[in-house]
């Protein structure tokens, strides 16, 4: 198992540039995630680690060693792709002793070695059926035996779970968590979900663009967005942001918005021009006194909890309250804000402002 | 019932589209079974009026196709019994068996330049499709088109070329010039149909292979080619039909060392009459090679011609 670390990895395909001055380390043991869009570049990120795409410039290290312009097959890592890539005119065991056989193992090791993945993943009954036939579920499972038969440095994921329905999909997350603390092996994770992103890594990159938005856990990240675009990407429904001019001084700790004035993480800059408040939905509170108002227009229930949409001044905004909360369309309430939780952004840059709250947290990307 | 139907077809639809494939049958078919039959015939048979269906078989016809013959002095034919059932045939005509005919030399080149050159050409034409499939050429459209481009005119057009060319180089009427004209003719066609089906082919099994500590080469070989497979048979069938069947530049090229069947056999076309027996039986057995060929292929023929009709 290995540390990964990257370093100014730039890739340009033609005049588009896939991804620019990428930076980061990836901790032994590590599942860590590159979450994003399509077309963010994550994947040429992935790609361009495990060595099927060369960089146009910057570093990879795996395990101490630089390997960017190496080929794939001498990094020694194991990749799971998004449409399982089995090998079609193989059957199951075939194909998890490929890469066994590349090596040129002894057969009876070989044998050994695949049964005790087969074991591990549940799939010893398949081994001698042909791939063709299997199942989604069973596919991804050959596909893991594949990539962990090998014992390799690192774990490269796309969108490994992309392929199966949503039902099996939460199943199939859970025993890849299972399977990777079990392990412990270092496993890059590309997915375009936030949810499997937060639910199943240790760390997430948040690439847009070809740029690295923020670099974090997925608490720091969905608390502390180091940009707009984090903060819009995270979290279901996005965070709120009420667009507004004015000004704030370092070690403020309120902002005058729209004639109102509103609580805030003590600044740690001054900023003056235009800006978005950012608050989560569940940060938002409704109350009968306040002079900061809005008109309920929507609210849709949840089970636990509901969301309702307001219009306000400063725009329409979403808050998640107890679905035991009264809230009529078409009446007025006040609004309050979880001041510790807000994030000021510079609305030009997209930038957060840095404040008690993200302090330490800003700067890694 | 709507002729739009898209149930199982009714019992009658099931006959009237049986009789139709049966009647396309007979029609494709009639005229092989008429040369399979006239090689089995003797020459009075062959050319009797009305023709004959019911005929006692011989094999003159094969005989004369293999053999050459002279005409002997009745002392002579007295002084020497037959001594094989292939020396009594010749027999009723006073004749007695000379030597062996062209006939077998001309099948043989037949075989060496057309599968020779059906090999070369999928073997180019693989490695040709599989570069234009997976790397950044520059100008790959253009180098596609020109590739293509061989194929807008007959080939024949550029026979005179081809005549005086191979006659300064040395390759007229050898194995090796056949071989790679019939190569330079069908490679566009490799290329274009293979690089189709290895398109298809998706890269992440490369990928998984060269992640497995295989190379490039070993990946093509391991994993693309078996996945190909359907394609290079189709392919392989196209190419030997063409080159197994090429007659004008046979006729402009060669003439003795590698003359293929095709201009050897109106040659069998007798002095003193039209031995059709042996011409029958000549094409034959020049079909019977094309016929293995594609019904050992014809389980990946079938999926190769409807290829790309059905998403995978």
């Amino acid at each position: 198992m290995a540390e990964i670390v990257i370093k100014d990895l730039r890739k340009d395909f033609g005049d588009f540039t896939a991804v620019q001055a990428s930076s980061f380390k990836i901790e032994d043991g590590e599942f860590f995630m590159l979450l994003g869009p399509s077309g963010c570049g994550k994947t040429t990120t992935l790609r361009m680690i495990a060595g099927l795409e060369l960089p146009t410039s910057g570093e990879i290290w795996i395990d101490g060693e630089e390997v960017s312009q190496k080929p794939a097959s001498a990094r020694d890592i194991a990749f799971v792709f998004q449409m399982f890539a089995l090998y079609p005119h193989m059957n199951v065991r075939k194909n998890i002793s490929y890469p066994l056989v590349s090596q040129g193992m002894p057969r009876a090791r070989v044998r050994e070695k695949v049964a005790e993945v087969a074991r591990i993943l549940g799939i010893e009954d398949i081994l001698d059926r042909p791939v063709g036939g299997l199942s989604g579920g069973d596919r991804q499972r050959v596909a893991l035996g594949r990539a962990i038969v090998r014992d390799p440095k690192a774990f490269m994921m796309d969108e490994p779970l992309g392929a199966l329905d949503a039902e099996f999909r939460e199943h199939m997350a859970e025993e890849l968590r299972a399977l990777h603390d079990r392990m412990g092996a270092t496993t890059v994770y590309v997915t375009h979900d936030q949810l499997e992103a937060m639910q199943m890594g240790d760390k997430i990159v948040v690439m847009n663009h070809g740029v690295i938005e923020q670099f974090g856990t997925p608490q720091d990240i969905y608390d502390k967005p180091a940009t707009l675009f984090v903060a819009d990407f995270i979290g279901s429904p996005a965070m709120n942001f009420l667009k507004f001019t004015g000004q704030v001084e370092a070690g403020a700790v309120e902002v005058a918005m729209h004639r109102h004035r509103f609580m805030i993480p003590e600044m740690r800059e001054a900023f003056d021009g235009d800006m978005v408040f950012g608050v989560r939905p569940e940060h938002v509170r409704l109350s009968d006194a306040g002079d900061f108002r809005g008109e309920i227009v929507a609210s849709e229930y949840l089970g636990t909890t509901q969301i309702v949409t307001l219009k306000t001044p400063g725009g329409r905004l979403k808050a998640r309250i107890p679905s035991d909360q009264v809230a009529r369309t078409g009446e007025t309430v006040a609004l309050g804000f979880d001041p510790a939780t807000v994030t000021l952004f510079d609305s030009q840059s997209g930038r957060a402002l840095r404040s008690d709250l993200n302090e330490g947290v800003l700067g890694h990307g | 019932m709507s002729s739009y139907s898209i149930t199982e077809p009714s019992a009658r639809q099931k006959w009237i589209a049986g009789t139709l494939v049966i009647l396309y049958a007979l029609i494709t078919m009639i005229p092989l079974v008429w040369i399979l039959l006239t090689g089995f015939k003797s020459p009075a048979d062959a050319i009797s009026y009305p023709p004959k269906v019911v005929f006692e078989p011989t094999l003159e016809g094969y005989v004369n196709l293999f053999t050459t013959r002279t005409r002997q002095t009745p002392e002579f034919l007295a002084a020497n019994p037959p001594q094989t059932w292939a020396d009594e045939i010749v027999r009723q005509y006073d004749m007695v068996i000379a030597g062996p005919s062209k006939f077998g030399e001309r099948f043989l080149n037949s075989v060496i330049i057309g599968f020779g050159s059906t090999f070369l050409s999928i073997v180019l034409g693989t490695l040709a499709a599989y570069a234009f499939s997976r790397f950044k050429i520059p100008l790959k459209d253009d180098l596609l088109f020109f590739i293509l481009s061989t194929r807008m005119m007959p080939p024949i057009a550029v026979a005179i070329p081809i005549f005086l060319m191979y006659r300064q180089l040395g390759l007229s009427d050898t194995h090796l010039g056949m071989i790679l004209l019939y190569t330079a003719v069908n490679i566009s066609l490799a290329v274009w149909l293979l690089k189709g089906f290895i398109d298809e082919i998706p890269r992440e099994y490369e990928e998984a292979a060269l992640i497995d500590g295989y190379t490039r080469f070993q990946a093509f070989v391991k994993v693309v080619l078996p996945q190909a497979a359907t394609g290079i048979a189709s392919t392989a069938i196209f190419c030997l039909i063409f080159a197994w069947n090429e007659y004008a530049f046979a006729v402009l090229l060669t003439t003795g060392t590698a003359q293929t069947a095709p201009p050897f056999i109106p040659t069998i076309i007798g002095v003193g009459g039209l031995d059709w027996p042996a011409i029958a039986a000549a094409a034959t057995l020049f079909l019977l090679p094309v016929m293995i060929f594609t019904i050992l292929l014809r389980k990946h023929l079938l999926r190769g011609i409807t290829f790309g009709a059905v998403r995978k």
